[in-house]
C-alpha cells in the first residue's frame, strides 16, 4: 500500500489510563498534513487490529487512527473495573485521542460493534459537537436509541412490534449473559477464550490472518464491563435529546446474529439525511468485507469534506433518497453481459438508478456503449461499453482481466446474453445447436468461470445471476434447443449456488416468460426458407408485443431476487403459474407441450 | 399544395396559426412554472391563456403532467391521464399537452420541459430529433402506417427508450385532425370536444368504408399508406420515470408530406444545438 501499511504507534493519557494509538498513512511529507483524519473504533471482543485491512486500504488517501479502547489490547485497564467503562469516560478517551491526533481539524469516525455504540455517544453528546464531521456506524446502534426503540414497542404494542421485540431479545442472549458476575470472566480466560478463534473463523468464515490477537481473554473479560455499566442504565433511561450533530452512513449487514435490522428503522428521526447501506454478511464487516467498507468510508468521508464537512444539516450528495436498491448497490460494480438490449439493458439501466458502477457488456458495439452513456445519465457513477461475443472463450477471458485491473473485482455478474432457436427437434442442424449452446449455455460457463473465480479469490463474497427462462422447465416441442440451453443454465446456477455458498457468493437464475423483447426479431427458427423466417419472426414480435410484458420489470424482479438471494425467480404470471404447475401435475405441462405454437 | 383532401391551400395558414398560438401558450405557462404548482394549476393556466386569446372549443382539454407521470409509470385507466394534484419540485420534467380550436382550426401539440437542469430529460429532447425525421421519411416513402409505428418503436428500443403513446387512447401515435364548425355552445366529454368527436367519428366511419382509419394505431386498420389530410404526430418516449414528447401537425398530400411548421420550440432547440456544435 505505497509504503503506508506501516503503523505508527503512540501512547496518549485519559485520566488515569493510557491508551494505545496507532496511525497509518502519515509519513510527515507536507501533503500529508492536509489529509482528512478517519478514526476507526473496535467492538467487543476485539481489539484495534480488527479494523487492520481496512485501515491499510483507507491509508493511501486519509490519515488514519485506530486505538484500543481502555481495558483491550495494549491500552492499560481503569482500576477499579466497576464504572470505568461508563460511556461518558469513554468519550473523555475519544476526545483525548483527536485532540492529540488532529488538534485542528474535527475527524470522521467509524465504528464498529461497541466502537459504534460508542460512536452514537460521540455523535449526539453536546461536549463533542465541532469535533466530528462525520460518523459512519457498523452494527451497533446507540443504546439512547435503542432504549426509545423498546419503550415505543412496549407501550404500542402490536403483532408486528411485539415479534419485533421478541426477535431482537432473543438475539441478545449474550449480554444478559454478561451481565452474570464472574463467570463471563472466568470462561473467557478459559476454555472459551481458547476456543473463540475457531469458532469465529467458522461461523464468520473469517479469512486466515492474526486475527483475534493473543490478548483476546484479557479483552474480552475487561469489556464484559462495557455492557455491565451502560446497558441497563441506559436503556432503562435513555436520554430524550440523542440527535446526532453531524451527518451519519449506517452500515447494516442482513445477516448479523446479534442485531436486528429492524433496530434502525426509526433512526432518520434521530440522524437527518442518514445514508443507509446494507451488504449481505455477518457480524464481523471489518474482517470479511474490508474492500466494501473503505470504499463505503472513502466515499463518505470525501462527500462531507466536499461538502464543507462539519454541517449537521445533510449536504447534498450525502443523503440518498435511497430505497433498499440503492443501499445494497451503490458504488458496487456490476457487469451485465447482452446489455445492448432487452432485459440486459433493463437491468443495467436499475443497477445505474441505484447507483451501482456498470460494465455494459454485448456483441453489438453500438448498442453496448449507447447502455452505458445513458446508465451514466441515470447517476452511475461510472459506465464502461466492452464489445464481447460471449460464447468466444478467449475474448472473454480478455475482458476479465480487463476489467478486473481497471474496474476492480465484478460484486454482480449478470449473464444475460442470449439468442432465440425455435423449430423441432428433427428440423434443427447441428451448427444451429452449436450456436445456441455456445451463447446460451458456453457463454454462462465462461462467464460464471472467470468472474466466480476472482470473486472467490477476493474473498469479500458477490452476487452471479444467470438468466435461465420459463423454456427451462417448460417442454415444449417447438423450442427443444433453447429450452435444452436454458435448462442447463437453471441446473448450472443451482449447483453453483450450492458450490459458491461458503464463499458468500449468491447465484440467482431468473426465469422469464414471455418478454417483449427484440429476442423474437433476432431468432431463428428452424428449418424453414428465408421467407417464412422473416414472416416468422414478424408474426412472433406481434405476439410478444400484444403480451407486453416490459422487461423494466424483469429487471425489477432481478434486482429484488439479488437483494433476498433467491435461488430461482420466475417472472411473470406465466412462468409462475408453468412453475407451479410444473410440480404439481408435470402430466399436464407434457400434454400442452405437444401443442403445437400459434404462428 | 395541390391535393390536400378536405383542406383548401390556404386554410394551412389557419392551422398554422392556431398550433403557433397553442405552442405560444404552453411556453407562456411553461414560464409560469415554480416548484409546488399542481397539475392542476397548470391545466387551468393554459385554458385561461387561451381562451383569453379567442378559444372557444377544444379537441381536448388542456394536460399537465409532471415528474413520473410524464412516462404514465402506474396509469392503469384513462382518467389517470386528467391532471393531479401533483406538484412541481425543482428538476421534475413536464409536459403541457393542448389542443385549442381556434376560428375553426384545430391544433393538437405537446410540450416538453423541464424545472432546472436534468440531463436524461435533454438526452430523451435530443434523441426526439431522428423520430421527427424518420416519421417525415417513411411517410413520404408511403409505407403502411403500421410499419412506421413499428419502425418508431424500433428505433425507440435502439435508443433504450420506451414507447409511451402506446398508452394513448387506442394506443395512436398519431391521429387526423380537422377543421371543426364553430358553434355558439361547444360541450366537451370526458375532456374531449363534442365537435371533434363528431369529425373523428364521421372520418372513423369514412375510413371503414374505404380501409384506412383516423387513428394512427399499431394495429391492423392502420395497414394502410398514409391518408391524405392532417396528422397531429406525438411521439412520446419513456425513460424510467421521465417522459418527453413533441406534437405537432403533419401535412400529409396524395403524393408528399411535410410538417406544418418549422418554428416551434423543439425544432429551433435542436437548430440551436447544431449551431452550437458547429460554432
Amino acid at each position: 500500500m505505497n509504503g503506508n501499511g506501516e503503523a505508527r504507534e503512540r501512547w496518549v493519557r485519559s485520566g488515569d489510563v493510557e491508551l494505545c494509538v496507532a496511525e497509518y498513512g502519515m509519513e510527515g511529507k507536507e501533503e500529508d498534513a492536509r489529509r482528512p483524519t478517519v478514526v476507526l473504533v473496535h467492538g467487543y471482543p476485539d481489539s484495534k487490529e480488527v479494523w487492520s485491512s481496512v485501515a491499510e486500504r483507507l491509508a493511501d488517501r486519509f490519515h488514519v487512527v485506530l486505538y484500543d479502547v481502555r481495558g483491550h489490547g495494549r491500552s492499560s485497564a481503569p482500576r477499579p473495573l466497576r464504572g470505568g467503562f461508563r460511556l461518558e469516560k469513554l468519550t473523555d478517551d475519544f476526545l483525548a485521542v483527536a485532540d492529540a491526533v488532529s488538534p485542528d481539524r474535527p475527524v470522521h469516525l467509524v465504528g464498529h460493534d461497541w466502537g459504534s455504540v460508542q460512536g452514537w455517544e460521540f455523535a449526539t453528546a453536546k461536549r463533542t459537537e465541532g469535533r466530528i464531521v462525520s460518523f459512519t456506524s457498523v452494527s451497533g446502534p446507540s443504546l439512547d436509541h435503542f432504549g426509545h426503540w423498546i419503550k415505543h414497542r412496549m407501550r404500542h404494542p402490536t403483532p408486528r412490534r411485539v415479534a419485533q421485540l421478541l426477535g431482537q431479545g432473543a438475539r441478545s442472549w449474550y449480554v444478559y449473559a454478561l451481565h452474570t458476575p464472574v463467570l463471563p470472566e472466568l470462561a473467557w480466560r478459559g476454555a472459551l477464550g481458547r476456543q473463540w478463534p475457531r469458532m469465529l473463523a467458522r461461523v464468520e468464515k473469517l479469512p486466515p490472518g492474526e486475527y483475534p490477537t493473543p490478548s483476546l481473554p484479557q479483552d474480552a473479560a475487561h469489556g464484559a464491563w462495557l455492557y455491565r455499566d451502560n446497558v441497563r442504565e441506559r436503556l432503562a433511561h435513555p436520554r430524550a435529546d440523542a440527535y446526532a450533530h453531524a451527518p451519519v452512513q449506517l452500515i447494516t449487514p442482513s445477516g448479523d446474529p446479534f442485531l436486528s435490522e429492524r433496530l434502525y428503522d426509526d433512526l432518520d428521526r434521530w440522524a437527518p439525511g442518514l445514508r443507509r447501506r446494507t451488504v449481505p454478511a455477518k457480524h464481523w464487516l471489518p474482517r470479511t468485507r474490508p474492500g466494501q467498507l473503505a470504499e463505503w468510508i472513502t466515499e463518505f468521508v470525501t462527500a462531507t469534506e466536499d461538502a464543507g464537512g462539519g454541517t449537521t444539516s445533510p449536504a447534498k450528495g450525502l443523503t440518498g433518497d435511497c430505497g433498499p436498491f440503492a443501499e445494497r448497490f451503490g458504488g458496487q460494480l456490476v457487469l451485465v453481459t447482452g446489455a445492448g438490449s432487452g432485459i440486459g439493458r433493463a437491468t443495467a439501466f436499475a443497477f445505474a438508478e441505484a447507483g451501482a458502477r456498470i460494465v455494459a457488456v454485448d456483441r453489438d458495439a453500438e448498442t453496448a456503449s449507447r447502455t452505458a452513456e445513458l446508465a451514466r445519465l441515470l447517476g452511475a457513477p461510472g459506465a464502461w461499453a466492452e464489445t464481447v461475443d460471449v460464447s468466444d472463450e478467449q475474448a472473454m477471458e480478455k475482458l476479465a482481466e480487463k476489467v478486473r485491473t481497471e474496474h476492480g473485482v465484478v460484486d454482480v455478474l449478470v449473464n444475460n446474453a442470449g439468442i432465440g432457436l425455435s423449430g423441432t427437434f428433427l428440423d434443427t442442424s447441428p451448427e444451429e445447436w452449436r450456436r445456441v449452446l455456445d451463447v446460451n449455455l458456453w457463454g454462462v460457463i465462461h462467464g460464471c468461470r472467470l468472474f466466480a473465480r476472482q470473486m472467490v479469490d477476493r474473498g469479500q463474497g458477490g452476487h452471479i445471476v444467470n438468466t435461465a427462462s420459463a423454456a427451462a422447465y417448460l417442454p415444449s416441442r417447438a423450442l427443444p434447443a433453447y429450452s435444452t440451453s436454458k435448462a442447463a443454465v437453471l441446473m448450472l446456477s443451482e449447483c453453483l449456488r450450492a458450490e459458491l455458498a461458503e464463499h458468500g457468493i449468491g447465484v440467482t437464475a431468473v426465469c422469464p416468460g414471455f418478454v417483449n423483447t427484440n429476442i423474437t426479431a433476432t431468432a431463428r427458427f428452424a428449418g424453414v426458407t428465408e421467407k417464412e423466417q422473416e414472416r416468422l419472426r414478424s408474426k412472433s414480435s406481434r405476439l410478444y408485443r400484444i403480451r407486453n410484458y416490459p422487461p423494466e420489470k424483469v429487471a425489477g424482479a432481478l434486482l429484488h431476487g439479488v437483494l433476498r438471494n433467491a435461488a430461482v425467480v420466475p417472472v411473470t404470471p406465466e412462468a409462475r403459474g408453468a412453475r407451479l404447475l410444473a410440480r404439481l401435475s408435470p402430466r399436464a405441462l407434457r400434454a400442452m407441450a405437444r401443442l403445437d405454437p400459434p404462428l | 399544395m395541390s391535393g390536400v383532401r378536405g383542406v383548401q391551400p390556404d386554410a394551412l395558414d389557419g392551422f398554422r396559426d392556431v398550433q403557433r398560438l397553442a405552442y405560444a401558450c404552453a411556453e407562456a405557462v411553461a414560464a409560469q412554472l415554480r416548484p409546488g404548482m399542481t397539475e392542476r394549476d397548470a391545466a387551468r393556466a393554459m385554458r385561461e391563456w387561451a381562451v383569453e386569446r379567442g378559444v372557444r372549443d377544444w379537441f381536448h382539454l388542456p394536460f399537465a403532467w409532471f415528474g413520473d407521470r410524464t412516462a404514465f409509470v402506474g396509469f392503469k385507466i384513462p382518467t389517470q391521464f386528467f391532471p393531479t394534484h401533483r406538484r412541481l419540485e425543482a428538476g421534475m420534467p413536464f409536459i403541457l399537452d393542448l389542443a385549442p380550436i381556434h376560428r375553426g382550426f384545430t391544433a393538437d401539440i405537446g410540450y416538453s420541459g423541464c424545472l432546472g437542469p436534468n440531463p436524461v430529460h435533454d438526452r430523451l429532447l435530443a434523441d426526439l430529433r431522428d423520430h421527427r425525421d424518420l416519421i417525415l421519411r417513411e411517410v413520404r416513402e408511403r409505407r403502411s402506417l403500421q410499419r412506421i409505428y413499428e419502425d418508431v418503436d424500433r428505433l425507440m428500443a435502439r435508443q433504450g427508450y420506451t414507447n409511451r403513446h402506446r398508452a394513448y387512447p387506442f394506443g395512436v401515435i398519431a391521429h387526423k385532425v380537422d377543421r371543426v364548425k364553430e358553434h355558439r355552445w361547444s360541450p366537451h366529454i370526458a375532456g374531449f370536444g363534442t365537435q371533434s368527436l363528431r369529425g373523428l367519428a364521421k372520418d372513423a366511419l369514412h375510413g371503414h368504408r374505404e380501409g384506412w382509419s383516423p387513428l394512427w394505431s399499431p394495429y391492423r386498420m392502420s395497414d394502410h399508406p398514409p391518408q391524405p389530410g392532417l396528422w397531429a404526430v406525438e411521439p412520446h418516449l419513456g425513460f424510467r420515470g421521465t417522459g418527453a414528447k413533441f406534437e405537432e401537425i403533419l401535412v400529409v398530400t396524395e403524393d408528399d408530406a411535410f410538417w406544418l411548421d418549422d418554428e416551434l420550440p423543439h425544432v429551433k432547440r435542436w437548430q440551436e444545438t447544431d449551431k452550437g456544435a458547429a460554432a
